[in-house]
């Protein structure tokens, strides 16, 4: 109890720790990290992104750092769009997806937190907020994982996007008329596609609960 | 309706039971045959003696000689190795047996029966020694499954695995020396002037897991991935342990005495033993996709450059007492992505088969010959040591397992369960390999009552175990392997996840395994693949490997099938392009003498491509349209749609939909 008396800000984060499942030491170094990026402001903004080094050579990292400051990810129902700045409440709520789910659930919690993550990586995908991912959407993610391969890429990525959603309609509609048109990946759709893939035990990083001083800046 | 599915039921029964019979008088004339060579053998010197008498009389010219000593040594290895195959064939002919009981029992009973023949005509049966085991026998099952590792569940699980092949294999050594040595001193006797020395090296021994065993069981079962490595990963690493055991305790079996300065050096030996067996891999791995860089013009021989290669490494590291096991995986993990670039796809192919079809006759062997080695050896039975051994062996690993897995899960992500670890600790079998270290102890006075627990242990692990973990994997309800292949969209997020969770790591600003590994990537893209893959497949990316994996798999199985068969999928391209509207209106009308035309050109094209892949001679292979496909891609693409179509038009035309329509906008694309 006396190591909790040292940590500022102890009421809300008491609120920060129910919302979100994270331990205090957790939010703590979360809270530091947040006020290193954030040059000890109270809120980030997308340029605060930058200055991490290890994001810069990373493909998709404008997607990245698009899902910190979209809307769908904080939880709040029925919220679309985005924002231009984010408070450490919103910044813990989007880490808390890549927490890894306690070996103590049942079956139905863990279909919670499964959908959770789907939903997540959906969101990603589904620039437009329209909750369909459509071919064009697919395609560039698909260009953005190749987008360091030069021309070769760009040629075949359209190739592999439009394979992957002949896939997804394929296993989703099962048939159809040929002048049928096939939308867009639902939630649904992606649900059952990535049904053997074991998101909740993939989608997962370790949280630190001690405090590591060689933090990358 | 019903009379003839009686017949036919009736009919493939009679079928088998033929089968069985065919079967059954093969391997009797086998035996016969064997036994006769067996026997004629010793009457052939006889009749050298007899020619001195013979001088005077004039022979008539020899019509018919019989010489079995020049033949005799390939004559009975390719005997024994026809005898293992024909065992698996009918097991596999008799469905019920083989669901209950698995292969390697069956086996090793087989083993046992030829051994207890072999003995009643007198004849001395060949023994498992070791030369033969460890470098002909047991290497192409580890290269095996080392070139096929599954390398991404591998080293996510690399920390846990190496915790229960280090820590868990030193636990059980000690503990049952100890508890042995314990038992030993109380029962007095016989067992009385066993020392501690001698229990430890004993511990060392039955105290690894096999992975020949665990290879056997555990592809019957079909056990999900996370476990399948877990304990498969545990029997490979844990080699370097049981080395450096075993070569310590026999010397200080030879020497006496312990000190504090012999205890230092192994802990510094078992450093060199695995980490050396590694680096020995891993140069011989590297060598080995370096040369098949510029084997492009002689496609022939590749597969015998992987072989050659990982056989070198494996004695390279034995010359020095390193780990062979773990030079032979390392070898295989190091070469693969490599030298899979640069083959050819029948080289691949043929790597593929032969490294099964090795590994195959090399298990099938062990398992017979440990039943005839059973048998034949000679034993020394005394209860309690036998009974204490395998006790103790079941006792120690599930209390090895336990604790570990208690320290583990706080390190792990994905903790492991309760239904986990019981899988982890039932599935430690003993097999071959602790055998034939028995086998190689050198004449110790304890060595008969040794080899007898020994073999009494693994006859236990290998037939209750064995036998009863596919039940209990039913029971438990443990997830099994899921058995489809990786789709391109489960590969597509694999990457994407690859990439955030980096992404996600580096905000959150410590360096995590997803770090590391984005790391070793990089210098792996920038300066690895620049040296050991040929041409410009050096830069493609691993996205579009797989896909041109999966493309021509596709184009293959379209090509075999026929353009009359059903083609998987019933969605194509139209119903997902988005649709333009003055499409309609610009394309022209074909005649229908042009539509015949393009029509023929099409079939003719298919016939060409299926003659094509018929025929090759030893010394060349010619062209090939799936071979150097990283040349033809857009080519075999473009075919592939052109069989697609080929088979719409004749569906279509039938329908009087505007065939000419499409035929047009796909001969024609109109958009790329």
């Amino acid at each position: 109890m006396g190591a909790l008396n040292s940590l500022p800000d102890e009421p809300q984060y008491v609120g920060l720790a129910e919302k979100t499942g994270f331990s205090f030491e957790q939010i703590g170094i979360l809270h530091k990290r947040f006020k290193q990026l954030s040059n000890n402001g109270e809120t980030l903004r997308r340029e605060d992104f930058n200055t991490i080094p290890d994001l810069l050579c990373n493909p998709i990292r404008s997607e990245i750092i698009e899902a910190f400051f979209d809307r769908r990810n904080f939880r709040q129902t029925d919220a679309v769009g985005t924002v231009h700045e984010i408070g450490f409440g919103e910044f813990l709520l989007v880490m808390s997806h890549f927490r890894p789910p306690s070996i103590r659930l049942d079956d139905e919690q863990k279909e919670v937190i499964r959908t959770e993550k789907l939903r997540f990586l959906f969101n990603m995908h589904d620039t437009d907020n329209d909750g369909t991912i459509t071919l064009e959407e697919y395609r560039h993610v698909v260009e953005e994982l190749l987008s360091r391969s030069g021309a070769l890429g760009k040629e075949t990525a359209k190739g592999i996007a439009d394979a992957a959603m002949l896939e997804v309609a394929s296993i989703s509609m099962g048939h159809m008329e040929p002048d049928e048109f096939y939308e867009g990946i639902t939630f649904e759709h992606f649900n059952k596609l990535l049904k053997e893939f074991e998101v909740e035990s993939r989608m997962n990083i370790r949280f630190m609960n001690m405090d590591t001083t060689t933090l990358c800046k | 309706m019903h009379a003839v599915s009686f017949q036919c039921a009736g009919e493939r029964a009679c079928c088998r039971g033929h089968q069985l019979m065919g079967i059954l008088r093969s391997v009797c004339v086998l035996l016969i045959v064997f036994v006769a060579a067996a026997s004629a053998s010793h009457d052939a010197p006889q009749d050298g003696t007899h020619d001195p008498t013979n001088v005077t009389h004039k022979k008539g010219f020899p019509v018919l000689l019989f010489n079995y000593d020049h033949v005799r040594t390939p004559f009975e290895i390719s005997l024994w190795i026809l005898l293992a195959l024909l065992m698996k064939l009918g097991f596999h002919v008799i469905p019920r047996v083989s669901q209950v009981v698995p292969e390697s029992c069956l086996l090793i009973v087989v083993g046992l029966l030829v051994g207890g023949f072999i003995k009643a005509i007198g004849e001395k049966a060949p023994a498992l020694d070791d030369t033969l085991f460890f470098l002909y026998l047991l290497p192409p099952i580890i290269l095996d499954a080392g070139y096929f590792l599954p390398v991404r569940p591998f080293t996510e699980n690399v920390g846990t695995i190496l915790v229960f092949a280090v820590v868990g294999t030193l636990w059980n050594a000690f503990f049952m020396g100890g508890v042995m040595y314990g038992v030993c001193q109380l029962e007095g006797g016989q067992l009385a002037s066993v020392d501690l020395l001698s229990c430890l090296l004993f511990g060392s021994i039955v105290s690894a897991v096999d992975p020949v065993a665990v290879l056997a069981v555990f592809e019957e079962i079909h056990i999900n991935e996370l476990l399948h490595i877990l304990v498969f990963g545990e029997s490979l690493l844990n080699d370097a342990v049981t080395v450096v055991l075993y070569h310590l305790f026999k010397e200080f079996s030879a020497v006496g005495t312990v000190t504090v300065l012999d205890g230092v050096l192994a802990v510094v030996c078992f450093f060199v033993v695995s980490l050396g067996g590694l680096l020995v891999g891993a140069i011989y791995g590297v060598l080995g996709a370096f040369t098949s860089r510029f084997t492009s013009h002689t496609r022939v021989i590749e597969p015998l450059f992987v072989f050659l290669y990982s056989y070198m490494a494996y004695l390279s590291a034995e010359v020095f007492h390193l780990s062979g096991i773990m030079s032979l995986i390392a070898c295989g993990v190091t070469m693969r992505p490599y030298v899979e670039a640069n083959v050819s796809h029948k080289s691949y192919t043929t790597i593929k088969y032969f490294l099964k079809m090795w590994s195959s006759v090399s298990e099938t062997l062990i398992f017979i010959f440990l039943g005839v080695s059973t048998v034949a050896g000679p034993h020394a039975w005394n209860w309690t040591f036998v009974v204490v051994t395998v006790v103790l062996c079941l006792v120690s690993r599930v209390m090895g397992v336990i604790g570990l897995t208690y320290v583990i899960n706080k390190f792990r992500i994905v903790k492991l369960t309760k239904k986990d670890q019981f899988i982890v600790a039932y599935g430690g079998l003993r097999g071959a390999i602790a055998y034939s270290l028995g086998f190689l102890l050198p004449d110790h006075p304890m060595k008969t009552l040794f080899l007898t627990a020994i073999i009494t242990v693994v006859f236990f692990t290998v037939f209750v175990q064995g036998m009863t973990i596919r039940p209990l994997v039913e029971l438990l309800a443990v997830k099994k392997k899921k058995e489809t292949r990786r789709s391109i969209n489960e590969e597509i997020h694999t990457q994407f996840l690859d990439h955030l969770l980096t992404g996600i790591e580096g905000v959150c600003g410590h360096y995590g395994h997803h770090h590391w590994k984005d790391k070793l990537n990089r210098f792996n893209k920038t300066y690895v693949k620049r040296w050991l893959i040929a041409g410009e497949r050096s830069m493609e990316p691993q996205l579009i490997s797989f896909y041109n994996k999966m493309e021509m798999r596709q184009a293959m199985m379209m090509v075999e099938s026929g353009s009359s068969a059903k083609l998987p999928g019933l969605i194509s391209m139209q119903n997902i392009q988005p649709k333009v509207e003055s499409r309609g209106r610009t394309i022209p009308k074909i005649s229908k003498g042009r539509e015949e035309e393009i029509r023929r050109i099409l079939r003719s094209n298919l016939q060409q491509t299926k003659q094509r892949l018929r025929s090759y001679s030893r010394h060349d292979l010619f062209a090939d349209p799936f071979e150097d496909m990283n040349e033809n891609l857009s080519e075999m693409r473009f075919r592939k749609q052109r069989v697609e179509m080929e088979r719409r038009v004749r569906l279509r035309v039938n329908e009087g939909r505007s065939a000419e329509e499409r035929l047009f906008c796909r001969v024609f694309p109109i958009s790329a």
